[in-house]
């Protein structure tokens, strides 16, 4: 297997993460300590061996597709960081609309 | 016995019942031990002694339990002892809240925790410092740390903890307590904030396997909010420990083990004396193996990351949570908000769980682990067909001193003996075994397959007898 190296001043932006250099300076050696250690997996031999998904064998769970009260908008906006009138408030999105 | 607070659940039930005391005497008794205890321990995090005063009036009869603060509790903070949380109050009851509440429980007190469930030793919140009621340069282990150190100050009659890969089992070993992780979809995890999905459950920390088996029967069951958890009735486990005994147990003992790396040597005594005292009560000691276990850290490592970095991706900003002042767009919006509201440890996990998912690396390490993580588990199996439980030491050392693990892998090696059953989704509890130098407590691990929890607790009650007959 090739050697995989993170980078990762470039996952954290992927992960939409703003990380200080300092903290780039921090992580970068241990992720990469990390990422070397659970590189050890690589030498299991898993040739048709099935993947475990979840922590037991599971099937859909059904239930009867019917309307059922839900959250009020009032209590789903409580925890709301801004809002204005029943909807949460962005900076605006897309260019040149009015935010 | 001196306080109510000193009681646990079994106690609390019975002098409740013959009218020694009410529940508003017990919370009382709780509020008196949080206020003259909490300034050193740090076991809770915030305690509405209103809530839960006006709760034991209007529920005669019923007993208090602290609540690690990912649980949503309706109209109580639920932080995560996280900055990101700080000031949220939780709109709903969890379905564990919820049955618990049906069985004669109220909540009491949130406590302390790592951030998000991501630690071993609760010195990852970014709210407070729990210390080690037996030693308080020390940790009270993690993340369930203010659980733990909560029941073993005396600080509540039980608590309830969360344990992803082990965060119930390794803070009951260092605070002498009893921890019980139930098999993977025993109890619903709806209103309970998800770390890694496909480990996490909720469990009960408790002063004896009796108190266990009572709140574990309160909380378990099937929830058509949590498609996880099969519509089987529980066990009443009360009835599975009635004259339980060492008798004619096949003990399983994991020859790999023996020579684990980092393992304490008193650790290493207790546990060996805990295959002798067993054994000497009757057990049948069978020496198995569980070859794929040295690859459980590893692949745990892959598995709980990357289900942490999908699931904290809700954390952006919008709708609940924090959010940074410092926003121009919507980019920096999230950027920003995440970068204060989160400390280290999660952005390490977040970071780590996004590569191992992203493309042209998926394969390699989350499908990858995956695979191995089916290995892990075929191993439990085999070794359930020879045994109907197994003894492990619950995690390497004793309690730590606080600050003393600072490299990252060094700190997750704490979980060496409880990830491979997470992974396996089997059940498993820490029992209290023994006192290490320095009047640590050490406990035991045994584990036992999917769904056993009777078993489980037959076992660990055996164990206890043993223990506490000595």
């Amino acid at each position: 297997m090739e050697k995989l190296k993170i980078d990762v001043a470039y996952v954290a932006e992927l992960a939409r993460l703003e990380l200080t250099d300092e903290e780039k300076a921090v992580f970068q050696p241990q992720l990469e300590n990390i990422v070397k250690y659970v590189e050890k997996i690589s030498s299991v031999d898993v040739d048709g061996v099935e993947p475990m998904m979840h922590g037991r064998e599971l099937v859909n769970a059904f239930r009867e597709d019917v309307v059922r009260p839900g959250m009020s908008t009032e209590t789903a906006l409580a925890n709301a960081p801004k809002r204005v009138g029943d909807e949460f408030l962005l900076p605006k999105i897309v260019e040149g609309a009015e935010s | 016995m001196s306080e109510l607070c000193e009681l646990g659940i079994r106690a609390a039930q019975e002098g409740l019942a013959k009218g020694d005391f009410t529940s508003v005497d017990l919370v009382r008794s709780v509020i008196e031990s949080y206020r003259r205890k909490n300034a050193d321990i740090g076991a809770y995090l915030t305690f509405d002694e209103e809530m839960a005063l006006k709760a034991a009036a209007e529920n005669p009869g019923s007993v208090p339990i602290a609540v690690k603060d990912l649980i949503n509790v309706a109209g109580q903070p639920c932080t995560c002892a996280s900055k990101m949380l700080e000031g949220y109050v939780s709109p709903y009851d969890a379905t564990v809240i919820k049955n618990m509440k049906a069985h004669g429980f109220i909540p009491a007190g949130r406590v302390n925790m790592d951030e998000f469930a991501m630690g071993s030793s609760t010195e990852n919140s970014r709210l407070g410092r729990t210390r080690n009621p037996y030693d308080l340069e020390r940790v009270p282990g993690g993340s369930s740390g203010g659980s733990a150190a909560a029941v073993g100050a005396d600080m509540c009659i039980a608590a309830l903890g969360t344990d992803t890969g082990g965060s119930i089992r390794q803070p009951a070993s260092f605070c002498n307590c009893v921890g019980v992780k139930p098999s993977y979809g025993r109890v619903s995890r709806f209103g309970v904030t998800a770390f890694a999905s496909s480990l996490d459950q909720v469990g009960p920390m408790t002063k004896s396997v009796e108190d266990a088996a009572i709140l574990l029967g309160a909380i378990a069951g099937h929830d058509e909010m949590d498609g996880t958890t099969p519509r089987d009735a529980v066990p009443d486990y009360l009835k599975a420990m009635e004259g339980s005994s060492m008798k004619g147990v096949r003990l399983g003992v994991v020859r790999e083990y023996e020579d684990a790396p980092g393992m304490d040597a008193d650790v290493k005594r207790i546990t060996r004396e805990a295959i002798d005292r067993c054994e000497r009560a009757g057990a049948e000691i069978v020496e198995i193996s569980l070859p794929h276990s040295q690859y459980a850290m590893a692949v745990y490592y892959i598995i709980a990351p990357a289900e942490a970095s999908a699931n904290l991706a809700r954390f952006d900003g919008v709708r609940y949570g924090h959010r940074s002042d410092m926003a121009t767009d919507v980019f920096s919006l999230y950027t920003k908000s995440r970068a204060e509201g989160f400390g280290a440890e999660v952005k390490r996990r977040i970071i780590m769980g996004t590569y191992v998912l992203s493309s042209g690396y998926y394969d390699a390490y989350y499908g990858r682990a995956q695979k191995v993580r089916t290995l892990i588990k075929r191993d439990f199996d085999a070794a359930f067909e020879k045994v109907d439980a197994i003894l492990t030491p619950c995690a390497p050392t004793p309690a730590f001193k606080a600050g003393e693990l600072q490299d990252p892998l060094t700190m997750y090696l704490n979980d060496l003996f409880t990830i491979p059953s997470s992974l396996a989704g089997v059940c498993a509890s820490s029992v209290p075994a023994g006192f290490a130098a320095g009047n640590l407590p050490v406990g035991v691990q045994f584990i036992c397959g999917g769904f056993r929890e009777d078993r489980l607790l037959a076992v660990s009650k055996a164990f206890e007898d043993l223990i506490k007959g000595e």
